[in-house]
Order: structure tokens, then C-alpha cells, then sequence
């Protein structure tokens, strides 16, 4: 069934569909209509679940998690200064392998207090241990909502995920979704029954006092999850698609085949991005593009794969590792011979500044006629 | 692993033998964390009137709900809450190393 639905709306009717036992949210602008309509889904009886009123995004998470040990299905949401409010249980939820499913709205971080769309608070949650995702449009939110679950809540992951959308630019934009099959789903996503939650009839302890002789066995354990996340969100992808005829992976690449210039990109960008270069094509520019939808795990495989074929590859950010670079740029250099690459890292869109297809030229431009690069700062006012 | 009593000591040579979280590891069965306290609560008998309070506020918890209640000298850190909460004045302190 199609509806139009604001990429909040997407979120929140994903995970309905994904049958969640609890949420626990507290809300935050631009996330705020997704725990507006779940609470009235909740309310009218169309979702069995326990929504939790909390008092802070730190008491979701911490509510979230405890709901997730105790054996329900949780979803959360937030944005921004609320996600960076639950950093302590963000690494909680991970450590604690709990397959908990959080939207995040990408807006920026204050000061200057900004509503408006921007990855610093999802990147600052990198090295965390949660698989993170960025979606390029309303489609891909709520699909991303569902393949999340099942790919979290397989045994060999058991990691959460953050499905990131951009603010406004998703958050609030209506567009056509195609909600799916309900018995689909349900087979698709199993009842999540995990191995280890919390059991008053089998007492253990959860998260307890973990001395140097085990802490680092759980750590290297983190790391072969996230490497088993790898394969699997490939599989579920391919049988996601099979089911309901969309396919998901890792990355999604547009045009490359004959391309001489590659444009690196995600989130809403990235839509914007393939527009560019259907329009610079036409002008006799060879370029074509790569969405990279996973910062983590990321896809060091794929990519290199892809860049492999491209001596010029132009990689935009809407974020900055300050001191350093953009934050996917500097992930896609590590998987890159530098000697064989021109690479060109540009920052663009931060705090919400639009990102036009006329930025996206100019940026291939600089590709063709500049030297490399590693931090271009596309349209700022010296 | 999880399936074990918690009162059996768990043997772990590698990560193979590990759950993907810190669940049931029995670390705290040997990791007694009592050796820092300075002082001692001791339960006297004959005053106490097994309202149960002093389990109940124990943060440990170290207090054990027998009748009468016990304190578990391997966990029991010495804070001094149930002393402060029983309402019969049926919990003294001693000075530890006396």
C-alpha cells in the first residue's frame, strides 16, 4: 500500500511494522513527530507495545535497554543534542550486545543552536560499537527500519543500529512510500527470542564487574560482529529484495560503468548527487556515483572495489573531524591506495546549507581542472 | 553458560567460552569485595524484629533475608545504611580489626 509519508512518519511506521514491544522516547526537534505518531498508534491500540514516558533522552536509552536485556523488541528515536545526551548508554546498549533499532535525525550540534541537518552527532557516536546507516529518502527509512531488525537480532550481530535521516530534508518532507506486506514482514522478521536476557527464573548478571582477564575477549568479540555485519547485511539485503522487489546493500553505485570521475556521497546528498551527474553527463562529463549507506561497519571491501576502477574520486562530507577532515573521507582514504587515487574530500551542507546540483558541478570541475585535495570547503563565505 | 547456577564457578580458557556480553561471568564469585571495610554491622538478635528494612535499603546487597536476617561478611562494605535505617536501633557497629 502506498501513502505519503514525511520520513518521520516512515520511521515510526517501521518500526510498527516491525511489531516493537516497547518504545521509550523522549522528543527532540526534528525528531519529534515520530514519537508523536507512535504514541498514537500505541494509544489506539494498532500497535501492542508499552510506550515509556521518560523525562530525558538518557532515560529513553536507559529505559530502552533494559526492556531490550529483558528479552522486547525496542525502538527508539532521536536527534542531535538528545543523542548526544545518551553517548554513556549508547556504549551501554552496544557492550551489552542489545539489537535495539534508534532513528536519528542528523542535525546539528550547538552552539550556534541549530534545528537543521548536519552528521556531527551521529559521526561523534562512531566508535561506539552500533552499526549506523544513512538513508537517502523516505523509502529507505522505513525499509531500513525493517532490515535493521533482522540484521541486529542475528545471532552472530547482536550490535544495535542507528538509522540516520536528515533533518527537514527527510524529517519533515512528504514523499510516496510503499509500506509493505504486513504477513511479509512478519516473516521476515521473526519473534525476537535472544539467547541471553534478563530471566527471573534463571537469575544471571548482566553487564557486571569485568576484570582485564575478559574485557578484552568481549572487545575483540564487538569486532568480529561488526565484520559478521558485513556478509549478513548483504544477505538480508538480496532476500529482503526477493521479498519485496527493493534491493539494500552496503553501498549503491549510479552510472559508474564507463565513469572517469566518482562522486562519494551519502544521506540526502546522495540523491542529489545522481541528479548532478545525469546533468553533467549530458554536457559530455563522464562521472558516476557511490552512496555509501554504512559508516559502520564500513564497507572497506566494496569500496575499494569500486574506487579501484577511479583516479579521481571526490568524496563530500556534511561534517568535519575537526583537525582532521571529513569524517567519510578520511575512511575512504584508509582503504585506498593513495599513490593510484586523486582524491578530493569536500565539506559541504553543514548546519542545513542546502547542497544544489550546482554545487555538485562545480565540485566535479574542481576534479577535472585541480590538484587533490583532502579538505575543500564548498561555498563558504572568506 | 548463562544455563549454570550462579553459585558454580565458571571456567573460561578463550572467547569461545564467552557470551557476546559480560553475562554471568561468576566474576564477582571471586572477586569479594569486602576487604576495604572499616567498619563492621552486627545484627543483634534479640532487638531485631524481622521487619526486613535493613535488606531492603542495602545497596550490596549484602543482607541476606533469613530470619533472622544475616550479613554477608564477603560483600558487606561496611556503609552503614542499615545501621542508619533500622528503626529498633537492632544494628551496632564495631570497629573492623578489633
Amino acid at each position: 500500500m502506498k501513502k505519503v509519508l514525511t520520513g518521520n512518519f516512515a520511521a515510526a511506521y517501521g518500526a510498527t511494522a516491525a511489531r516493537v514491544h516497547v518504545v521509550a522516547a523522549y522528543p527532540i526537534t526534528p525528531q519529534t513527530t515520530i514519537v508523536e505518531i507512535l504514541s498514537e498508534i500505541v494509544a489506539d491500540g494498532l500497535l501492542k507495545a508499552d510506550f515509556i514516558k521518560v523525562e530525558s533522552e538518557h532515560s529513553a536509552l536507559a529505559a530502552s535497554i533494559g526492556a531490550q536485556a529483558a528479552g522486547a523488541r525496542t525502538f527508539t528515536a532521536t536527534s542531535a543534542q538528545g543523542l548526544t545526551l545518551m553517548h554513556e548508554l549508547i556504549h551501554w546498549a552496544a557492550r551489552g550486545r542489545l539489537p535495539i533499532v534508534m532513528a536519528n535525525v542528523n542535525r546539528a550540534m550547538a552552539p550556534g543552536w541549530s534545528i537543521w541537518a548536519d552528521v556531527t552527532d551521529s559521526i561523534s557516536q562512531r566508535d561506539t560499537g552500533w552499526m549506523q546507516v544513512y538513508c537517502e529518502n523516505n523509502q529507505e527509512v522505513y525499509d531500513t527500519i525493517l532490515l535493521s531488525y533482522r540484521i541486529s537480532e542475528h545471532k552472530d550481530v547482536l550490535l544495535p543500529t542507528l538509522v540516520n535521516l536528515d533533518a527537514f530534508f527527510l524529517s519533515h518532507t512528504s514523499q510516496v512510500v510503499d509500506l509493505r506486506d504486513q504477513d511479509k514482514i512478519d516473516s521476515f522478521i521473526p519473534p525476537y527470542n535472544p539467547e541471553y536476557k534478563l530471566d527471573i527464573k534463571n537469575p544471571s548478571s548482566f553487564g557486571a564487574l569485568t576484570s582485564p582477564e575478559h574485557y578484552y575477549e568481549f572487545s575483540y568479540k564487538m569486532q568480529c560482529a561488526q565484520e559478521n555485519a558485513i556478509h549478513i547485511i548483504e544477505e538480508t539485503g538480496a532476500e529482503f529484495s526477493r521479498i519485496f522487489g527493493k534491493s539494500y546493500g552496503l553501498t549503491e553505485s549510479y552510472r559508474c560503468d564507463d565513469a572517469e570521475h566518482l562522486l562519494v556521497s551519502y544521506g540526502t546528498i546522495a540523491g542529489t548527487v545522481k541528479e548532478a551527474v545525469d546533468r553533467i553527463r549530458n554536457k559530455g562529463v563522464k562521472a558516476g556515483a557511490l552512496k555509501i549507506r554504512y559508516f559502520r561497519p564500513f564497507p572497506k571491501k566494496r569500496v575499494r572495489e569500486i574506487c579501484s576502477n577511479f583516479k579521481s574520486i571526490g568524496i563530500i562530507d556534511r561534517a568535519v573531524s575537526y583537525g582532521q577532515a571529513g569524517p567519510f573521507f578520511t575512511e575512504v582514504k584508509s582503504v585506498l591506495d593513495k599513490e593510484k587515487h586523486q582524491l578530493y574530500g569536500f565539506i559541504a551542507g553543514l548546519g542545513g546549507r542546502d547542497v544544489s546540483i550546482t554545487d555538485i558541478e562545480a565540485m566535479i570541475h574542481t576534479m577535472q581542472s585541480k590538484e587533490a585535495d583532502d579538505l575543500i570547503w564548498i561555498g563558504v563565505k572568506r | 553458560m548463562s544455563k549454570k547456577k550462579n553459585t558454580d564457578k565458571v571456567i573460561i580458557t578463550g572467547e569461545k567460552d564467552m557470551p557476546p556480553m559480560p553475562a554471568s561471568l561468576g566474576s564477582m564469585l571471586s572477586n569479594k569485595t569486602a576487604s576495604w571495610r572499616s567498619i563492621r554491622p552486627v545484627i543483634l538478635v534479640e532487638k531485631c524484629t524481622r521487619c526486613m528494612i535493613c535488606w531492603k535499603y542495602c545497596p550490596e546487597p549484602a543482607i541476606l533475608p533469613t530470619d533472622p536476617p544475616t550479613i554477608d561478611y564477603d560483600y558487606c562494605k561496611g556503609c552503614g545504611i542499615c545501621i542508619e535505617e533500622c528503626p529498633f536501633d537492632a544494628i551496632e557497629t564495631e570497629k573492623e580489626g578489633k
